[in-house]
């Protein structure tokens, strides 16, 4: 197997310790509220709030019942309501909602809001219009970060990305860089921070002040490098289908908080089974980077291997038979139910995509990136609308169509989007401007027909006349340049070569071969050079805004090649897809490197569209 | 422990002594020789000017600048002119007057401020002598020119020059001369051998002291006290006469048998005592005369100066000294009861009853804190206030605040007599100049933090430090920033909070400049007022928390037009304020876009705001104030989509009341499978037409639909209603889909040859897929179709397949 674990591979520190941290702190601030209480959790708080505290632990503390936040009335007869959510004005307006109706109803509570990570002005502003700001009292918790593996951390905010990006809404610049403010007190400075796109600038400032603001430790650092990148640096690797197992999973399954709800499909029983998918799974350690097609052969390879452990047991004696049972059956048991999980939903996924509408969809996406036979994209495209396939997955292609085409011809643009609307009804009217603002739909200005002149000029002229007249072009509008991008990085390998996914070449076999994530390749670039010399062009073409810096520990320290040394943290500012993990993965054993993700959240082309979407669903 | 009174030295009824206050810390070769010395009083910072009088540009003289206990501040090589006197203003600033009556004012770290001229007069006949003054109205400068003449300004900062009139028979330069400060008006007292005249404004009057001794032939040296109310006189018989300043009563005259002229004369003296005393100083030699006949001598080693100042004299040489006076009486019992209290022993009684039957414990207790007040030495200061604390607890009812007060002014005097700052204030001195003066001396001398810290800890309620109207805000900023800059954990906005307090708002932003956190920085600009700045520093920051804070803050400021127009240059505010009404205030934001013009949003607003309404009138005519917008932002496109869906929406209202099926919400696509799948085709064909549907959607649908519907005979029929737009592989497929193989069968033979293929094997047809294939000679669908088929059961066909296989190949 092409992932087998390098030898030299460095140790990754223990994040284990985060979680410890998180539980203490909340379990303190439960402890502000003495007594009997119910506790009122965000719906999407919940998953995450498993992972550092069960609901045992919370029952030790002294919370009574659990609730989801619904923003609905409430039924709790405890006199203490505490409430655990994110810092959002709606939650806040309906925690305002009812006290005040407890008030009319003439009953006295007491209430505690605890935010996390942090707690907002525009929330206590709220309570304070509401008129209830003396009658609650507020807390943060925290909760910068989950581990939700040896080497991917989360923020948990899926909103990061609509909030930062597209409402133009900063405020979680400052969480992000609280949470890079963590990892560095807990284990130890960087010598060197590398970041591309205006956010990751923001975050890298605001991590510098507390670093400023807080003393100094010097200790021997656990990471050497950070790469702060944005979303909207790469929209085309996320808006990709996804072919690597654990991204295969996600797209099909949702994984969420690093555990899957395998349904009655895949279990094949009548009961769904929430499976934790980490490198503690051991079957699914061994497959979750594979490209899909080499998963199912591998797992009727484990299969055999098991039976045959099964099968030892024949012709044993009594003693023999004993010593299994006690050391191998337990083990072989656990792997057997997980293999048959995983058998089950390759078997389930192989049903949907190996289906031919699936084939033709990835034939599309690759000729999208390739860049040849547009006409006939279009058509697949137009056709996939009309069949009202999938509303999501419509407007995914019609996104990477436009970003690899540096927007759609005007008369293509109006009768796609006429077209959806037909199929998905108006409200997407207020969608498709949302795509617009962010760069990813966008119809061709008349000015645009420029960038075809562009190219031509490119083959003529030298290098630097190009980059003058790119700049001029690009101060035109915000492009995405994706293809230029494409031959300068070498993003899409030559087509014709036969690409064996079972030995990887490069980043590439995440998708099928077909093309190599730009946030990957930029972080391949970046750290191979040491920083941004060489690259000039491409960060023009990727609107600039990059950086590098040498950061606290000294350049001495930092010449000893010890473990910490090759250890890389990439944060990603508005979520990364597991493909991108994948190939950082296989990037850090080609490298004798590992990567460490941390991420605003983990994301795929369904969540990153739906969060644009604003029909009124 | 030994008395505190041992080192007094008795003259007649008052006691003087002398006590080193530093240990110098200037490291002067040739001593105070050949040297221009001037030294500011209130334990002010001493100049030095060396070899003043060399004119040879090789060796340029050198000015330092000390503080008072030797501290160099500043030092630079003199580039002007010759230098006649050094002189320090009561603001701390030096004035260097030039030969040529030029006078050029420094501050106290060397900068260079300004110079002015005393006159074309006086740079005629150059300068000959020179006094500097001080005066209720500042300082002031006096000189004597070559031509015998006085001029006088008698305050730098605002000079009107005064000639004074000419003495009578002057021949050559005067014995001696003094500036006085009389009546509001400044004199000049000169000796002329035995004469004395008193020069104002318009008359020269000869005066006489009275009860001058008449052995005098001339009188060498005169002193006038720091309050100008005194006048010393030294005659060449070595007597001393003392007196006041109008020349009208005598106090005393002492001899003190010393003939040859000494080198300075100054005034001893505390602003209420009655004893007059003087201190004249001789080579080697110190004397302080006072009402008896005796004098108390001290030996000098080194050349000194003689700062008079208000209630002693401060003696400049290789180290500093003070002479101070004191009596103590009660007081000093209470002194010695404490300390036998201290050793547990009964004669503190004895003591306290002692002072108690004279009823003057309060009195004593009264004069402990004041003696701790002139005390240098923290330790005897402590002695004193305890045994007023103890003296303290056997009265009832003696005000706290004198002694409260002496024990905060002491702290601060102790802080600024510290050697590093070197203001050897005495207790006096620092009554008379107020904490106002100290502090502003302190922040003139940079050392804001001490001044901040004494603020403080006097609770002034101002910080009157940061008021140095010379100098540029900027440069204060500067100034400040670089003494702070190795001080961990100051913070600049407390600094600046003080210096807005103070109402030096431009200065408060400067430093606020140097305040890394954003978060201190905005709430002090909002309260200044400077809320455009305050967002700006908010967004720069990128903390929205902040951003918040100030638009909130903003929007029960400012009205509302205003609030708008501030929030137009700050996109990010702006967008910030749009996700705050998008949950709280919809129509806020509506306003927000009118007022920009935004059609665009505005169209989009309402499309939104439509999804919210139940009704479908409503609902209606929001959308059709968005086609009013759309077609204002001349989006045609969204404008003519909106139309449509209104249109929509009336159909479906329609057919909802006609038919009663549920359709409004439903986009168009939905709207036609609803349509079909309850059989009304004429419905959605008019929907079709009139929506300009495309050809391959509608037959898409359609064909989903009726399948859906298992209806197979409509769906023939739809097949035959005219040629497909998609084909008939759909048929084929959709028909399997629905498990009919039966109607797929009859579907097979009308698609097109590229996908006969296809539509065979979807049908399970293998034979007539493999008749396809090999009919086309497509070597790709013949391999299709062999991987399809099974070993078993289609061994005959594969052969044929694979026979075809080679031939398409060869060829």
């Amino acid at each position: 197997m092409a992932h087998t674990e390098r030898r030299d591979a460095p140790e990754l520190p223990d994040f284990s310790l985060l979680k410890r941290l998180a539980r203490d702190q909340l379990i303190f601030l439960l402890e502000q509220l003495p007594g009997k209480k119910d506790l009122f959790i965000d719906a999407d708080l919940m998953s995450p709030l498993d992972r550092i505290a069960n609901v045992t632990i919370l029952k030790q503390h002294e919370v009574d019942k659990l609730y989801k936040v619904e923003l609905k009335p409430i039924v709790s007869n405890s006199d203490q309501l505490c409430f655990l959510i994110r810092p959002r004005i709606q939650t806040v307006k309906w925690i305002s909602d009812l006290v005040n109706s407890d008030k009319v109803a003439g009953r006295f509570r007491r209430y505690k809001i605890i935010f996390t990570p942090q707690k907002f002005y525009a929330c206590e502003t709220v309570l304070e219009e509401q008129g209830v700001f003396g009658d609650v009292t507020t807390d943060e918790w925290n909760f910068y970060i989950l581990p939700l593996d040896d080497d991917i951390l989360s923020l948990e905010l899926p909103e990061f990305f609509r909030d930062n990006f597209l409402e133009g809404d900063q405020r979680w610049v400052t969480t992000a860089g609280s949470a890079l403010h963590l990892l560095q007190s807990v284990y130890g400075s960087f010598s060197k921070v590398y970041g591309i796109g205006r956010c990751a600038k923001m975050v890298y400032e605001s991590w510098r002040e507390l670093m400023e603001e807080g003393e100094q430790r010097t200790r021997q650092p656990e990471f050497a490098k950070v790469f702060l990148i944005d979303r909207d640096v790469d929209y085309v690797t996320p808006l990709c289908s996804q072919v690597v197992y654990e991204g295969l999973v996600d797209d099909i399954f949702r994984i969420k908080c690093g555990s899957v709800e395998f349904g009655p499909d895949v279990t094949s029983s009548d009961k769904s089974i929430k499976v934790m998918l980490n490198s503690q799974d051991k079957v699914f350690n061994e497959i979750r980077n594979e490209h899909f097609s080499n998963v199912f052969g591998f797992l009727s390879q484990k299969a055999k291997n098991l039976q045959t452990a099964y099968d030892k047991r024949r012709g044993m004696d009594i003693q023999q038979m004993k010593a299994f049972v006690a050391d191998e059956l337990k083990g072989l048991k656990q792997e057997h139910r997980l293999l048959s999980l995983h058998i089950g939903a390759s078997e389930s996924m192989m049903k949907k995509k190996t289906k031919q509408d699936f084939q033709e969809l990835l034939k599309t996406e690759h000729s999208l990136l390739e860049g040849f036979e547009i006409r006939e994209c279009i058509t697949y495209i137009e056709e996939h609308i009309n069949r009202q396939v999938s509303m999501i997955d419509s407007l995914r292609l019609l996104c990477l169509l436009s970003i690899t085409e540096n927007g759609l011809l005007s008369k293509d643009y109006k009768s796609l989007k006429a077209q959806y609307f037909q199929s998905y009804g108006i409200d997407h009217l207020l969608t498709f401007a949302n795509l617009r603002q962010l760069g990813l739909l966008e119809e061709q200005q008349a000015g645009e027909t420029l960038t075809v002149m562009e190219s031509k000029v490119g083959k003529l002229v030298n290098d630097k006349t190009v980059g003058k007249l790119t700049d001029a072009f690009s101060s035109l509008a915000k492009k995405s340049n994706f293809r230029a991008l494409s031959k300068r990085l070498a993003l899409v390998p030559k087509s014709g070569e036969e690409y064996d996914l079972r030995v990887p070449r490069d980043m590439a076999y995440i998708f099928s071969g077909a093309y190599i994530p730009l946030s990957c390749k930029l972080i391949e670039q970046v750290l191979e050079r040491d920083g941004w010399t060489g690259l000039e062009e491409v960060t023009r073409m990727l609107n600039g805004q990059e950086f590098a810096v040498t950061g606290g520990s000294s350049g001495s320290e930092a010449r000893n090649k010890t473990d910490a040394q090759r250890i890389v943290l990439v944060m990603f500012l508005g979520g990364c897809t597991f493909s991108e993990i994948s190939a950082l993965r296989f990037l850090g054993k080609e490298r004798g490197c590992r990567f460490i993700v941390v991420t605003t959240a983990i994301t795929n082309s369904a969540r990153l569209l739906e969060a644009l979407l604003d029909n009124h669903a | 422990m030994a008395f505190v009174t041992a080192n007094w030295n008795p003259l007649g009824e008052a006691f003087y002594r002398k006590i080193e206050l530093y240990e110098m810390g200037w490291n002067l070769k040739d001593g105070l020789r050949e040297c221009l010395v001037a030294a500011a009083p209130y334990g002010g910072p001493i100049a030095l000017l060396k070899g003043h009088n060399r004119r040879s540009p090789s060796a340029r003289p050198q000015l330092e600048i000390y503080s008072s206990s030797g501290v160099p501040l500043a030092s630079f090589p003199w580039k002007s002119g010759v230098v006649k006197q050094l002189g320090w203003t009561v603001s701390d600033d030096l004035l260097c007057v030039q030969e040529d009556g030029t006078v050029l004012v420094y501050d106290l770290l060397g900068g260079f401020k300004r110079h002015f001229s005393m006159g074309n007069e006086v740079s005629q006949s150059q300068v000959l002598e020179t006094k500097i003054f001080h005066s209720p109205y500042g300082t002031g400068v006096a000189i004597l020119t070559g031509a015998l003449r006085f001029t006088l300004a008698t305050n730098i900062d605002d000079i009107k020059l005064r000639r004074l009139p000419e003495v009578q028979g002057l021949q050559g330069a005067p014995t001696c001369w003094a500036v006085l400060t009389q009546d509001r008006q400044s004199k000049v007292l000169v000796a002329n051998g035995s004469h004395l005249f008193v020069l104002d404004n318009t008359a020269c009057t000869p005066v006489t002291p009275p009860g001058l001794s008449p052995q005098a032939t001339s009188i060498v040296h005169m002193c006038v006290s720091f309050s100008y109310k005194y006048l010393a006189l030294l005659t060449d018989s070595g007597h001393v006469w003392m007196g006041t300043s109008n020349l009208k009563e005598k106090l005393s005259e002492v001899d003190t048998k010393i003939k040859s002229p000494p080198k300075q004369m100054a005034w001893c003296r505390r602003p209420k005592s009655q004893q007059p005393s003087a201190v004249v100083m001789w080579d080697g030699l110190l004397a302080v005369v006072g009402e008896c006949k005796e004098t108390i001598q001290y030996h000098l080693d080194d050349d000194s100066i003689l700062v008079p100042e208000l209630d002693g004299v401060r003696i400049i040489s290789a180290c500093e000294e003070i002479f101070k006076i004191a009596s103590m009486a009660p007081g000093a019992l209470l002194l010695e009861a404490h300390k036998e209290y201290e050793k547990e022993s009964q004669k503190a009684d004895e003591y306290l009853r002692e002072i108690k039957e004279q009823s003057l414990l309060s009195e004593a207790v009264r004069q402990c804190v004041e003696a701790a007040g002139h005390e240098h030495e923290p330790e005897t200061q402590k002695t004193l206030l305890r045994a007023a604390s103890f003296g303290k607890c056997f009265l009832s009812n003696f005000p706290p605040e004198q002694f409260v007060s002496m024990c905060r002014d002491l702290r601060v005097l102790n802080a600024v007599r510290d050697y590093t700052v070197g203001i050897p204030l005495t207790h006096t001195q620092f009554k008379q100049m107020t904490v106002q003066v100290l502090i502003d001396r302190l922040v003139y001398r940079k050392l804001y933090p001490l001044a901040i810290e004494v603020c403080r800890y006097l609770k002034t309620p101002e910080y009157q430090g940061v008021q140095q109207k010379e100098e540029s805000d900027e440069g204060i900023a500067k100034a400040v920033s670089v003494k702070l800059a190795d001080a961990a954990g100051i913070s600049y906005s407390e600094i600046a909070t003080k210096a807005y307090e103070s109402g030096r708002t431009e200065l408060a932003i400067k430093l606020l400049e140097f305040e890394p956190r954003s978060g201190e920085q905005v709430p002090l600009l909002l309260k200044m007022k400077k809320s455009p700045l305050a967002l700006s520093k908010a967004i720069e920051s990128g903390d929205t928390d902040l951003v918040y804070t100030v638009v909130m803050y903003l929007k029960n400021e400012l009205n509302r037009g205003d609030f708008f127009m501030m929030l137009r240059n700050q996109p990010v505010a702006l967008s910030l304020y749009k996700q705050f009404c998008k949950h709280q205030e919809q129509d806020t934001l509506k306003d927000l876009f009118n007022q920009d013009d935004d059609h665009e949003e505005l169209g989009n607003f309402y499309v939104k705001a439509s999804y919210k309404e139940q009704r479908l009138e409503a609902r209606i005519a929001l959308l059709q104030s968005a086609v009013d917008e759309y077609y204002k932002a001349k989006n045609e496109f969204s404008a003519k989509t909106t139309e449509d869906e209104m249109r929509l929406l009336r159909f479906q209202r329609k057919l909802e009341e006609e038919k009663g099926e549920l359709l409004v919400g439903f986009s168009l696509h939905e709207t036609m499978i609803a349509l079909l799948s309850v059989g009304l085709h004429k419905h959605a064909e008019q929907l079709y037409k009139d929506f300009r549907v495309p050809d391959k959607r509608f037959w898409w649908l359609k064909l989903k639909a009726l399948a859906e519907k298992e209806d197979w005979e409509e769906l023939e029929k739809f097949a035959k209603s005219k040629k497909s737009p998609i084909g008939y592989l759909p048929f084929v497929e959709i028909c399997i889909k629905h498990h009919n193989k039966y109607e797929a069968k009859k579907y097979v033979s009308k698609v097109t040859p590229e996908q006969k293929v296809k539509a065979h094997l979807a049908v399970g047809d293998m034979e007539g897929a493999a008749e396809a294939a090999i009919e086309r000679r497509n070597e790709s669908e013949i391999s299709t179709v062999l991987a399809r088929c099974s070993t078993t059961s289609d061994h005959l066909l594969m052969e044929r397949l694979n026979r075809a296989k080679a031939t398409v190949a060869k060829k």
